[in-house]
């Protein structure tokens, strides 16, 4: 019998703590998916971070390390420069990455590392309950926001955009996983950010908007409309920057 | 053959040493006064096909080294003390996740900024825990240059040995100090820790974290992390008497008070007083034992001799619990006590003239 679907190898058979419908689960498949595909599950070290997906390390059949929060980029670079025949990718939040952990991230990318981060942004604190991020939108209400963001709370930025502008990144590119057709994308993307590591270009980093309906308090159906919406019209979607044809054909140094 | 004396300052010996020790992996950030030691690690680390890397900044730096240590190579990161603050966060995470490495604390005047003298005032810091949660670690303190090559390849084998940080503790004045030095032969660098994260290859996965969400699991894993410290205390604790034989008074000193103090220690016996020095080499484990037993035998004085506020001090009074008089001398802010200083204590306690 030809099974036609199951779990990825790289997929640990346990249930997930992550709330019903909340998008963790559908981002950790597809990382799993392009661990099996790309045979990589017995060279790779994943780095979780401090948020909903400190537990990462659970979900994976591959080694893994759980960093303090915003590090997991140095922790990450740690690892590679120690063994580089490694495959390392870090699997952050956007409190992780675009907040507390925002120079380590930065850095890595300006170093070139040769790792690959994801951000999984859902715009607001999951695990701590629901405080503003730094990718908060104006408006929005979360606990430390209780009137909306405001101008004295900063304004959201953009983390992909932010980071391809580093001369050391290789490719860098924004996706969402509320509907099929753009989780399909969002495989797309994070498979070209892996390759990107494997051919030794640099940093790579895939921004993928996700939902949190427990935070903010909405249905799934209604939150992944809000991906689809507000979040979408803010954080646009596409490639940032990839060289990877251009040094594939050795057009680059 | 006999072992080659060389000239060099206590900074570049360390780094040197750390080499030798089979540590390849270096993350730094400057910090006066200890640059040269990140300097000398960029200059040789390539040369011995190890990895210098100068991070954005000491938060980065632990971080990497913790990354490092996960990936089961040996290596090493140093500071100062206002980096050293910074470098707290990525200790604590590393002896709960019960990863080994060596960190180094070469102090400076503090608080805040403070300057770029040297100084003892980070011994509550780093002796004491420092970053949040019950731990410990084995905190190494030379006093000469030599000392601090033989301390630097002895503190990687310790921390293999328990998987725990083992800090370093020195200061300006000894990482500036230039002394004749001999070093032990290079060793390689092994590559067989069974718990290291290689990729899962032909194994099950591993799993490095210091998270444990069930209250049980953590006291559990807290229980095991004090029976290791435990261990170390038994079997780690450090010291050196000098001329404490037949002395009325002992002064207490460690790094470079200690060799300040011992050539007032001789000051004063050649002037008649019957005077030694204690000198604990780990100040963590502290060597309570050899002075209980100072005590016990009739020692009435203490002198403890810092380049700080008198933070050792405590200890001092802990292991001699009540049974001789403990004074305290100490210079700070970056103010180090000359010989004559801490003879004009010793002289003033027994009664001589100043
Ligand atoms: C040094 C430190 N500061 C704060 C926290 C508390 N904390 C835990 S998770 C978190 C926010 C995580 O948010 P995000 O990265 O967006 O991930 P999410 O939970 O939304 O998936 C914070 C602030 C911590 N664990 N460590
Ligand atoms: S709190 Fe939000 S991000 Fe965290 S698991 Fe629940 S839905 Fe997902």
């Amino acid at each position: 019998m030809k099974l036609l679907a199951g779990m990825p190898q790289a997929m640990s058979p346990v249930v997930t703590h992550y709330c019903p419908g909340c998008s963790h689960g559908v981002l950790h498949r597809i990382v799993a998916e392009l661990i099996d595909e790309l045979n990589l599950r017995e060279r790779t070290v994943g780095v979780a971070s401090v948020g909903c997906s400190v537990l990462a390390y659970n979900y994976f059949e591959t080694d893994f390390v759980q960093a303090p929060h915003g590090r997991a980029p140095a922790v990450a670079t740690g690892i590679k420069r120690a063994r580089p025949e490694l495959f390392v990718f870090t699997y952050q939040g956007d409190g992780d990455m675009a907040a507390i952990g925002t120079s380590e991230i930065i850095h890595a990318a300006a170093r070139g590392e040769k790792i690959t981060a994801i951000m999984y942004n859902n715009t607001i604190y999951g695990m701590t309950g629901g405080q503003m991020s730094p990718t908060t939108l104006m408006g929005a209400v979360t606990a430390t926001t209780p009137y909306g963001r405001r101008e004295e709370n900063g304004q959201p930025y953009r983390m992909a955009e932010l980071l391809a502008q580093m001369p050391g990144s290789a490719y860098v590119a924004r996706t969402h996983v509320a509907d099929v057709a753009n989780i399909v994308k969002t495989k797309r993307a994070i498979k070209k950010a892996f390759e990107a590591q494997l051919n030794g270009l640099g940093f790579s980093m895939v921004e993928v908007l996700g939902n949190c309906p427990t935070n903010w308090g909405v249905t799934p159906a209604e939150a992944n409309r809000y991906v689809l919406g507000d979040m979408v019209a803010y954080f646009p979607l596409g490639e940032f920057k990839d060289v990877t044809k251009e040094v594939l054909a050795g057009v680059r140094p | 053959m006999e072992p080659m004396m060389t000239m060099m300052k206590g900074n570049e010996a360390l780094g040197e040493a750390a080499i030798r020790a089979g540590c390849r992996f270096f993350f730094g950030y400057p910090i006066t006064p200890q640059s040269e030691l990140p300097a000398y690690m960029a200059r040789r680390m390539p040369e011995v096909g190890g990895t210098f890397l100068q991070a954005e900044s000491e938060l980065a730096a632990v971080n990497m080294l913790l990354g490092a240590s996960a990936a089961g190579v040996r290596a090493m990161t140093s500071s100062s003390s206002p980096g050293f603050s910074l470098k707290q966060e990525g200790i604590s995470y590393m002896i709960g996740s019960q990863l080994p490495c060596v960190v180094v604390n070469i102090m400076r005047g503090g608080p805040g900024l403070g300057n770029i003298q040297p100084s003892q005032a980070d011994y509550f810091q780093v002796v004491k825990g420092g970053g949040h949660g019950d731990y410990r670690m084995i905190t190494l303190a030379p006093s000469t240059v030599q000392e601090l090559v033989d301390l630097t390849m002895l503190a990687f084998d310790l921390a293999d040995a328990y998987r725990n940080p083992v800090a370093l503790l020195g200061d300006g004045l000894l990482g500036q100090t230039m002394e004749p030095v001999s070093f032990p032969p290079m060793r390689e660098p092994a590559d067989d820790k069974d718990w290291a994260l290689t990729g899962a290859r032909g194994r099950a996965k591993r799993v490095i974290t210091s998270l444990e969400l069930n209250p049980e699991g953590l006291e559990a894993l807290n229980l095991k992390l004090q029976a290791k410290f435990a261990a170390m205390e038994a079997k780690e604790t450090r010291w050196e008497e000098y001329r404490c034989d037949d002395a009325e008074l002992v002064v207490v000193a460690y790094g470079t008070s200690a060799r300040i103090a011992r050539a007032a220690v001789d000051a004063a016996r050649s002037t008649g007083l019957k005077v030694g020095l204690y000198r604990p080499i780990t100040v963590w484990p502290f060597p309570h034992e050899g002075l209980a037993r100072l005590a016990d035998r009739g020692v009435r004085q203490f002198l403890d001799v810092e380049m700080s506020s008198g933070q050792m001090v405590e200890d001092v009074k802990l292991a001699v619990l009540g049974r001789a008089r403990v004074d305290f001398y100490g210079r700070l802010g970056g103010m180090v006590p000359t010989p004559r200083e801490i003879l004009s204590e010793i002289q003033k306690l027994m009664g001589g003239e100043a």
